[in-house]
Parts: structure tokens; sequence; C-alpha cells
């Protein structure tokens, strides 16, 4: 017989029998959808995480003193002189022939304030005396007015910087750009509004107030020895440990011991901890999602696949009974499966596409392109083999014995 | 072949099915031989061996042992294209249980054979459109199996069991399945269908069913143990209520010599 007439009765088929038809479209459709639409939400998921994780400045690298008192061996819990970060830390580390690696550094100097403005008094989570580099390397944008400059750190300027948290909780909801505001008792003047943030961890990045280095230890802390913190943003993310390695060495050097050795400095890159980590538990999740997903519509078309292979078989040896080859019966399931399996797949790609455009349980599917052709693959793969499976085992039985399933 | 092949030669056929457990054996060694043009049934109580008997001689079975010619050509040793070629050109089967494909149409379904044949779309309608007229059929033609009632799906399998002009015609149990009324008309095509020269196997346990052939094979056990013509004037009932109990009667025809 001819192939074509193979295609013309897998058609007639294909037509003639609307609910077997349609269900073995909508097992694949289901299977292919699913995959995607799983797969696209945990994409997605994971996306919105590691850009949380952006935001949270990825280049960037923490240097602290370890307060003495941490230390074993049971001495007198005093800070010493070298441990201290100081402004010649600060100077060091921006020599730039010394730490090619390293693109800005910001000492920050940390302090509790009660804020006061119309009546309203407030204690922002974090508040930081700190120069005009940090608001890059902590990634921070404005949403109104501007930072402050190296000219107003010069000039002691009294003026300071808030976060989203701040306004809402302390100026009612309005651009607070120009107005003054209590410190502890001294008056800062508001130049600028941070653009919202969102929480890394535990931490609220938008509950902060920051304002130059100088106006703080004038009028807040008072001269002090020593930095809370210095925190320096490497060239790129891939120059990390290489910005790491430099301001270790230059350290040690402007400390004359080997104070990261020893314990009494650390410098944190919990951006980078943070960011590897959740990348692999995601890469898991996701291929445990899609091979849940691929194993649901495989199960899904397989089930419906099987509940018709009696029938098939019936109709199979009412085919050879009237003197259907086993070539005949090959390529007309053959044909059938495939245009079932193209069908369901190219509709199931169409809902799984669809289907990602909305918003499932608050996150913003991401289709992975992988999965699609995944999807495909697989549950073409499932709808052909079991497409295939009645006619290959039914094609070998005696006639009679394949009439005898009813 | 030449007209004077027998449709049907067997020599000493055997059947047995090797289920679970215990062999049954259907057939016992059946030697039958059956001319162009005869209409024959083959009688036998429930589980003589009957269906066992027509699906072996429709090749939708194979013989444990034994030879069978179908017109002239030994089936035995035939690859299964050669069977499947058998079953397309040479027999038309009607089954009790008519088997026809449920989400086809009346024409569609007689239209089956002739595709596997390679024959093209326009004349396929057109000789299944004959033979469904042939049965009395044609107005069926888009029905379904669903919609039509049990004699009218019988004379769809009917048309479709002659639509390829097959040298035989065979039936098990044609109206198992159908009332009275209904048995009668698909009994009154086979007639016509005889009269007009073709050869006709049919399976039965009911005399009065059988009484409408022209010859009489009864079997019992796996084995002939009657063959003889049905003479119009002494119809089959009569015969058998008049036939002394098997084994004390005469023996099996001997091959080659038909009533
Ligand atoms: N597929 C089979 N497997 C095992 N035994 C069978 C099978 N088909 C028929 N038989 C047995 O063979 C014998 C003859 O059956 P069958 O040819 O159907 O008789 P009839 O059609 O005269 O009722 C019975 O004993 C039956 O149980
Ligand atoms: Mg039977």
């Amino acid at each position: 017989m001819i192939p074509l007439e193979n295609v013309r009765i897998a058609l007639q088929g294909v037509g003639s029998n609307r609910m077997r038809s349609g269900l073995t479209i909508l097992g694949i459709l289901i299977g292919v959808a699913s995959v995607i639409i799983l797969v696209a939400v945990g994409n997605g998921s994971s996306i919105a995480i590691q850009s949380r994780i952006q935001s949270l400045g990825t280049n960037l690298l923490q240097v602290q003193s370890q307060p003495v008192f941490f230390r074993a061996g049971g001495q007198t819990a005093t800070l010493t002189q070298s441990t201290n970060l100081t402004a010649a830390d600060v100077h060091a580390l921006e020599q730039h022939d010394l730490n090619p690696d390293v693109a800005a550094v910001a000492p920050v100097l940390t302090a509790s304030v009660t804020a006061t403005w119309d009546g309203n008094s407030y204690s922002p989570s974090q508040f930081l005396g700190t120069t005009p580099p940090y608001r890059r390397i902590a990634g921070y944008r404005l949403a109104h007015g501007q930072f402050f400059s190296s000219a107003q750190l010069h000039s002691h300027a009294r003026v300071v910087v808030v976060g989203q948290t701040v306004v809402s909780s302390l100026f009612g909801g309005q651009s607070p750009v120009g107005q003054s505001v209590q410190l502890n008792g001294a008056t800062f003047q508001v130049i600028g509004v941070l653009a919202a943030k969102g929480t890394s961890g535990a931490t609220n990045q938008d509950d902060v107030m920051m304002a130059p280095l100088t106006a703080v230890e004038d009028a807040i802390t008072g001269y002090q020895a020593s930095y809370s913190r210095i925190d320096v943003e490497a060239a790129s993310p891939s120059r990390e440990t290489a910005a790491e390695y430099e301001v270790a060495t230059t350290l040690d050097t402007t400390h004359h011991i080997a104070s990261l050795a020893s314990g009494n400095l650390q410098i944190l890159n919990q951006a980078s901890l943070i960011s590897t980590s959740t990348a692999q538990t995601f890469t898991t999740l996701l291929a445990a999602v899609a091979a849940i997903s691929l194993l649901v519509g495989g199960i899904g078309v397989m089930n419906i696949m099987l509940v018709t292979v009696t029938e098939r078989t019936h109709e199979i040896g009412i085919r050879k009974a009237v003197g259907a080859r086993r070539r005949d019966l090959l390529g007309q399931f053959l044909v059938e499966a495939v245009l079932l399996a193209a069908i369901g797949g190219v509709v199931g790609v169409g809902v799984g596409l669809l289907g990602s455009h909305f918003q499932i349980v608050g996150v913003t599917p991401v289709v992975a392109p992988y999965s699609v052709a995944l999807a495909l693959v697989v549950s073409v793969a499932v709808g052909l083999f079991f497409g295939l499976y009645p006619a290959s085992r039914a094609a070998g039985l005696q006639p009679i014995d394949a009439l005898r399933h009813e | 072949m030449a007209a004077g092949t027998p449709v049907i030669v067997t020599r000493q056929l055997t059947k047995t099915y090797a289920g679970a457990g215990v062999a049954v054996a259907a057939l016992r060694g059946i030697s039958l031989t059956v001319e162009r043009g005869e209409y024959l049934a083959v009688m036998g109580a429930s589980g003589s061996g009957k269906s066992t008997l027509a699906h072996i001689l429709g090749c939708l079975d194979l013989p444990t042992g034994g030879r069978y010619l179908l017109d002239g050509v030994d089936v035995r040793g035939l690859g299964e294209d050669q069977l499947a070629r058998i079953r397309n050109r040479k027999i038309g089967f009607v089954f009790q249980s008519f088997n026809l494909l449920a989400h086809a149409t009346a024409i569609e379904n007689v239209e089956l054979p002739l595709i596997y044949q390679g024959v093209a779309r326009a004349e396929r309608r057109h000789r299944a459109l004959a033979a469904l007229r042939s049965v009395g059929g044609e107005r069926w033609r888009d029905h379904r199996p669903n919609q039509l009632s049990g004699g009218t799906i019988q004379k769809v399998a009917l048309a479709r069991a002659i639509v390829t002009d097959p040298a035989l015609l065979l039936a098990d149990e044609p109206t198992g399945n159908l009332d009275s009324a209904s048995s009668d008309d698909v009994l009154a095509s086979f007639a016509r269908l005889n009269a007009a020269g073709r050869t006709i196997v049919m399976i039965t346990h009911e005399a009065d069913v059988a009484a409408r052939a022209r010859r009489l094979v009864r079997i019992r056990d796996g084995r002939v143990v009657e063959d003889r013509p049905i003479s119009s004037e002494r119809p089959v009932a009569a015969a058998v209520a008049a036939a002394p109990p098997a084994g004390a009667r005469d023996q099996p025809q001997p091959l080659g010599q038909p009533a």
C-alpha cells in the first residue's frame, strides 16, 4: 500500500475517533504545558532571588575588625590599636596600583540615632556615616534628590539621605527632600531619598539613613579612632577573589602584622556566598521540578495510550482479518501517533507559553528554552512509543488473537 | 484457479490450544472438501470445535497439524504477508460479533478490504456501494454501527465480506446475535449469494439455520461425524430428529467426493 494511503487511514482514524484522539492530544498537551510552566515558575523565582542578591551589591567586600574578646585564650578583652580600621587603611586601599582590582572604598561608621521631624520620632535600624563611594558600593539608587558629594564630605555638611522605610515611618510618605530633621538633637537637611531596594535576609535595606562621615563625627558620635567597617567594591564579580587577596595583603602591610591570619580582621563577602549557594540550590530545584513534571506529563500520556490498547488491539484484529499486513498497521499507527503527538506538542507549547505570562503564586514565570525542547522531546517520545506499542504488539498476533481483545 | 479446483481441501486438520495448564484438542483430524458453488453448513454442539475450524479455514489462525489447500494453494508455510493477502483476496469472513470498526461509517467499513488491496479511492467507493446495494443496504452508507440494528450491521459485515469478490465466504454463527426476523433476512442474503454462484461455509448450532444450506457437515469433539446433502424435501430439522446416534452412523465422507 502506498504511504499516502497510510496517511489517509490515519487521518480517518484520528477524525472518526474524536474522543480517543482528543484525550491523547490532551495528555500530550498537559505534559508539555505543565513542564514548561513549572520550569518557568522555578526559573522565575530563581531569577527573582538572584536579582535581589544582585541588588545587595555582588562585588561587595566588607572589612570588619574582630573584637578581641571573641578570641580564645582567656585574656582580657581589649581592642589593640593594630586591629582598628582607620583612615590610613582607607587611604592604603585606595592606592590603585597596589589594589588594581578594587574599584571603590568607603569607611562606614554606624550609630544609633533617633530622628525627629514634625513631632514624630523614629529610629532607623541602620544609621551610617560614610563617604560618597558608599552609594555605589552598596548598590543604592536615588529616587529623589541626590547623594552627598565629596565637597559636602569635606565641608562637614549636615545633610542626610534617607531610605523608603524612613520616608513612610517618619515623614508620612511624602518626599522629605529639603526638610530639616533632628538627629539626636542635631539638625540635618534631607537632600536625597533612596530608591527601594527590598530586604536582604533579615535586613531591611530601606530602613536606613546615611550622612557624611565628617558630619556624623561632629554631631553624633564624636571623633572615632576606628571605623565600624570598611566597604570595598571589587572591579567586577569575577575580580572579587583577586580584590579580596589585595585587600588582605594591603591591610597586613598597614597593620604590620598578619591581622587576617590572626583573626583580628575579617573580610566578608556574603553576597557571593549567598549567590553561589542559591544558584546551586536553584539548579537542583529546577532539575527536580523538570523531572517531576516530565514524569507527570509522561504518565498522563502513557495512561491515555494504555487505556486504548485493548480497543486498538481489537481494531488491529479487524484490520488484519480483512487483509492488513504488519507494515500497513505499523505505518498507520506511526502516522497517527506522529500526528497526535505533533498536535499535542505544538498546542502544549502554546498553552505553556501562554500560561507563563501570568503570575503564579506571586512568581513571574520565566520560560526556560531548554524546558520547551525537553518537554516536546519527552512527551512526543512517550506519545510515539505508546501510540506504536499496541500496533507493534498486536501486529505480530494471529488475527483471531487480536480480535479476542474486546 | 481452474474451475475444477475445490475451494477447500483439508486433510487431517488438527488444532490443539496449549493454554495455561491443560492443552485442549479442539480439532482432532478434520478432512473436508468443498467444491466451488457449494453452500455448506457446519453444525455441532457448543465447544465441538466449529469456530476453531472456521478460524483456520479463514486463515485467521493456524492449524497445529494437517494440510489445508485453499483454492488450490497450500497455506502451510506461507509467510505472514502472503496470509494477509489470502485473507484479503480469497476469503470473506462474517463474524457472530460483526467486528466492524465502531468509529467508521458503513461504507468505510465495506471499503476496508479494498484499501489493503490498494484500490484507488473512487473505485473503492463504487465497489463498496455495489456490495452494500447487493445486500440491500445502500441507505445505511453513512451510518455508524451504533446507529444500526443487529441485522443491519450483519448485512454491512456481509457486504464487507463480499466486496473483494472472494473465492470463499465464511460465516461463524452469523445469526447468533440476531432476532429471527433479522436472521431470516441475513440468511436470505446468503441464499441469494449462493444462487449467484458464491461458495459459502456457514457455521451454526441451530438446525433451522443449517437447513438453509445445501450440504450439512456435523462435527463433534473436533471430528466430522456426519456429512450429507440437504434435500429440500427433507428439512434438516426432521433429519436431525431422525438421525441415529453418532458412531452408529456413516463415517465421514471420503475426500474429494462431495455430496
Ligand atoms: N483460544 C483458546 N484457547 C484455549 N482453548 C480454546 C480456545 N478457543 C477455543 N478453545 C477450546 O476449544 C474447544 C472448541 O472451541 P470452539 O472452536 O470455540 O467451539 P464452538 O465454536 O463449536 O463452540 C472448546 O473446548 C474451547 O474451550
Ligand atoms: Mg463458536
